[in-house]
């Protein structure tokens, strides 16, 4: 039984007439002046009126995507007189917000830095662990190849971010991936290996060397997981279910806590920290221009918004990252992530004649630009009946490739997703169109994970500055933990000298005096902590009595 | 499956009726459910939205993640906000692989009848049954491979008539894999090594020096 309803499959019908001449033949690469002028034409970051300049704050005149001046040209969601910031409930020294990759590496490093367990605080806004870091398939860099070096990782991540990166912050990347790896190791993580005990190791867009790790298709999974059972054995104090709506700031501006919210009782509490560590990940749910996102349920970019409510600097956030292969059905799958290696084993994105139109490995800018422009602009994709167009990505070449059983044995993860709907990809290929997928910029940080305000620390995806304009493949896995950990370190290092500070919320009027002063009158509020998904009947019918 | 057809739904007792091309998460959302708990990655990856459901006029009780499974007409369906079990706190570096470690930890696994019960609560379709008989026999391996692909959403724990927790022990047999059996690997060590001596800096630090077009062009000429 196949999931795809008849006038799809009489698509698919003309897709297998073509495989076989397909097999083992590409289409050409673009050259420069036409992947340029596919971007120009058919990218989403290059789409007219879909970014503004930013009006306010120490990034004015930043251009930034419309959704992302709505959160930072909004009133933030507490009221300075609502709330008796100096009756704090926790008085810590490390307080980390966001337990996914970047701040669970953070906690156990502030720990073994020497911070008392009982002085560390994780704050998690949905379960510990669910985060976009659990999600990642495809691996992580690191360059421990013979024939590899961190040079090598340096100038592929200084490339691929079009120069536009911090060096000394691609550097640190660059170096620690080893050591990285050598830390998963010794806490249990299980990455692939060869026969002789070597790594495996394979290719990613935009690398020179085969320098991706690999845990099967569930990389960010593994290694999360280890992660979070160590955090556990390590019974370092955690909410869960609670997210920071607000920091706190002492009389000179210096960052000294926050201000939470419990999601299942409502009431604020109030934690004076001497470090703070901002890991709350990307804004894949704020659905830029509309797109379908990669991302979890809380990836709504409220650090952007608290970093920016006390003055810190932001960069690069102009490009968004859209992965050229979301899931465009079935409906219950649009948008998830059909990981990059299907087309590094050969799967090749076809339209719905079963042409090529397309090299199948582009710079995942230019590939989702001329996916987008198949179905838009030669409408040669497939409406799906919910009527979102695609692709099709013809996964059942991996397998006429590289030998039956290569797609069960290397796409665990895929395979499952789409048996789940009675697609098997193995034989049939899957609808796709780009999905958005990565916060490129964020908040500013140094080598040391320090943001430009004192006391506070970010690390993940919630910075910029690391991976430039563009961010390649593995690289935000390794991110996560060498600045989480670098975090972790320096956020325990500032601990250790500093006297807790006196905790305000004066940030706040200055921010509402920024909004007056450049005259934005908004009923917006944020961070808004969660998307909206509500159906619109009861949207229409909320009245709030309780 | 057209985009029209609707169906009728249970969401904890109250009646709904729902696109039939949604998932339960999306069917509730739609019903009116801001979700807070039981919604995270929503694609089948961390586990966050364990779901039971009846169908009426069935005696069975099933299981599924909400942000996969679909809804049906007829769904009696709950969440599972959360999955009451407890974590064992360990220090890996004092273990000693074997099944004692298993015994010792949780020895509720000793009480394992072998129903499969948790095998067939699995939405990633894993053999859970075969790998915690696998932990009980010491064979770490095999535990370790067979619950790869576990994302600890705690169904198999919660159908468990001895009241075994699956996951944990899945967890514990992939660490003590790793750390013991197969062991760290040489290579990673010794690049770590490398770099710690500083045996890349002169080279980084030459390249950081460089302005963007003489950079740009070695990026371009790259092997």
């Amino acid at each position: 039984m196949s999931g795809y309803p008849e006038y799809m499959r009489e698509s698919i019908r003309l897709v297998e007439e073509t495989r076989g001449e397909r097999a083992g033949r590409s289409f050409p690469f673009m050259r420069m002046d036409e992947r340029r002028r596919i971007l120009e034409e058919w990218h989403p970051d290059y789409k007219p009126g879909t970014k503004r300049p930013l009006r306010i704050g120490p990034s004015k005149g930043m251009i930034v995507p419309h959704e992302v001046a709505d959160i930072l040209e909004a009133h933030p969601l507490i009221e300075p007189d609502e709330i008796d910031v100096s009756d704090f409930e926790y008085d810590v020294d490390v307080l980390v917000i966001g337990a996914g990759g970047a701040g669970l590496s953070a906690a156990l490093t502030a720990q073994e830095s020497g911070i008392e367990t009982e002085n560390i605080l994780m704050v998690q806004k949905l379960r510990l662990g669910d985060s976009n870091s659990k999600m990642s398939q495809g691996g992580i860099q690191a360059a421990v190849g013979p024939d590899d070096s961190p040079a090598l990782h340096f100038l592929d991540i200084m490339g691929g971010g079009l120069f536009a990166n911090k060096p000394e912050l691609v550097e640190v990347l660059a170096k620690e991936g080893p050591d990285v790896i050598r830390w998963h190791e010794s806490l249990g993580v299980i990455y692939d290996k060869n026969p002789d005990g070597t790594m495996k190791l394979i290719s990613g867009g935009g690398t020179c060397r085969n320098r991706m790790l690999t845990c099967k298709d569930y990389t960010g999974l593994e290694i999360t997981r280890v992660l979070l059972d160590e955090f556990y054995n390590r019974e370092i104090p955690y909410l869960e279910f609670t997210c920071a709506v607000e920091l706190l700031t002492d009389p000179d501006g210096e960052v000294v806590g926050a201000v939470l919210w419990d999601m299942d009782s409502d009431e604020y509490r109030v934690v004076r920290a001497k470090s703070t560590v901002l890991a709350t990940g990307g804004f894949g749910r704020l659905h830029i221009q509309g797109f379908e996102t990669t991302n979890h349920y809380g990836a709504t970019g409220d650090g952007l918004v608290l970093a920016y409510h006390v003055g810190a600097i932001l960069r690069d956030l102009d490009a968004t990252q859209y992965h050229p292969t979301g899931a465009a059905y079935p409906e219950q799958l649009v948008g998830q992530l059909c990981t990059e290696a299907l087309r590094g084993r050969g799967a090749q994105p076809v339209n719905r004649f079963g042409e090529l139109f397309v090299h199948p490995l582009e710079t995942r800018d230019a590939e989702s630009a001329a996916i987008i422009r198949e179905c838009y602009g030669r409408e040669k994709g497939i409406t799906t009946p919910t009527g979102m167009r695609g692709v099709w990505l013809d996964t059942p070449l991996i397998d006429l490739l590289h030998g039956p059983g290569t797609i069960e044995r290397e796409f665990h993860a895929m395979f499952r997703m789409f048996m789940r709907f009675n697609i098997d990809i193995r034989k049939e290929p899957i609808l796709v169109f780009p999905t958005l997928h990565y916060m490129n910029g964020g908040v500013e940080i140094n080598p040391r994970a320090e943001t430009s305000v004192p006391g506070l620390f970010a690390a993940g995806e919630v910075c910029g500055g690391v991976h430039g304009k563009n961010r390649l493949m593995g690289n935000s896995q390794l991110d996560l933990y060498v600045f989480g950990r670098r975090a972790g370190r320096y956020a325990a290092e500032r601990a250790r000298k500093v006297k807790p500070g006196r905790p305000t919320l004066n940030h706040l009027e200055r921010y509402e005096r920024w909004l007056k002063e450049a005259g934005i009158e908004t009923e917006r509020k944020a961070p808004i902590l969660l998307p909206e998904y509500r159906g619109k009947r009861t949207l229409e019918h909320i009245i709030r009595l309780l | 499956m057209s985009g029209g057809e609707m169906v009728t739904v249970y969401i904890m007792g109250k009646r709904y009726r729902v696109p039939a091309n949604l998932t339960i998460m999306k069917a509730m959302e739609y019903a009116g459910y801001q979700l807070r708990r039981g919604a995270g990655c929503r694609g089948g990856f961390c586990g966050a939205c364990s779901t039971i459901y009846r169908m009426r006029g069935s005696f069975r009780l099933q299981v599924a993640l909400a942000c996969q499974k679909m809804v049906e007409d007829g769904m009696i369906i709950t969440q599972l906000p959360f999955i009451p079990s407890e974590k064992k706190r360990y220090n890996l570096e004092k273990l000693k692989p074997g099944a004692s470690v298993f015994l010792e930890y949780y020895p509720e696994i000793a009480r394992c009848l072998s129903c499969n019960t948790c095998t067939k609560a699995c939405p990633q379709d894993l053999m859970v049954m075969d790998y915690v008989q696998a932990a009980l026999r010491g064979d770490i391996k095999t535990a370790a491979e067979l619950s790869f692909d576990c994302i600890s959403c705690g169904l198999c724990a919660v159908r468990c008539p001895a009241e075994i927790v699956p996951y944990h022990i899945g967890q514990l047999a992939r660490r003590l894999y790793s750390r013991y059996i197969v062991g760290p690997s040489e290579q990673v060590q010794r690049r770590a090594m490398e770099v710690e001596m500083g045996r890349f800096d002169e080279e980084i630090q030459r390249l950081k020096s460089l302005d963007t077009d003489t950079l740009r062009e070695l990026y371009s000429r790259r092997g």
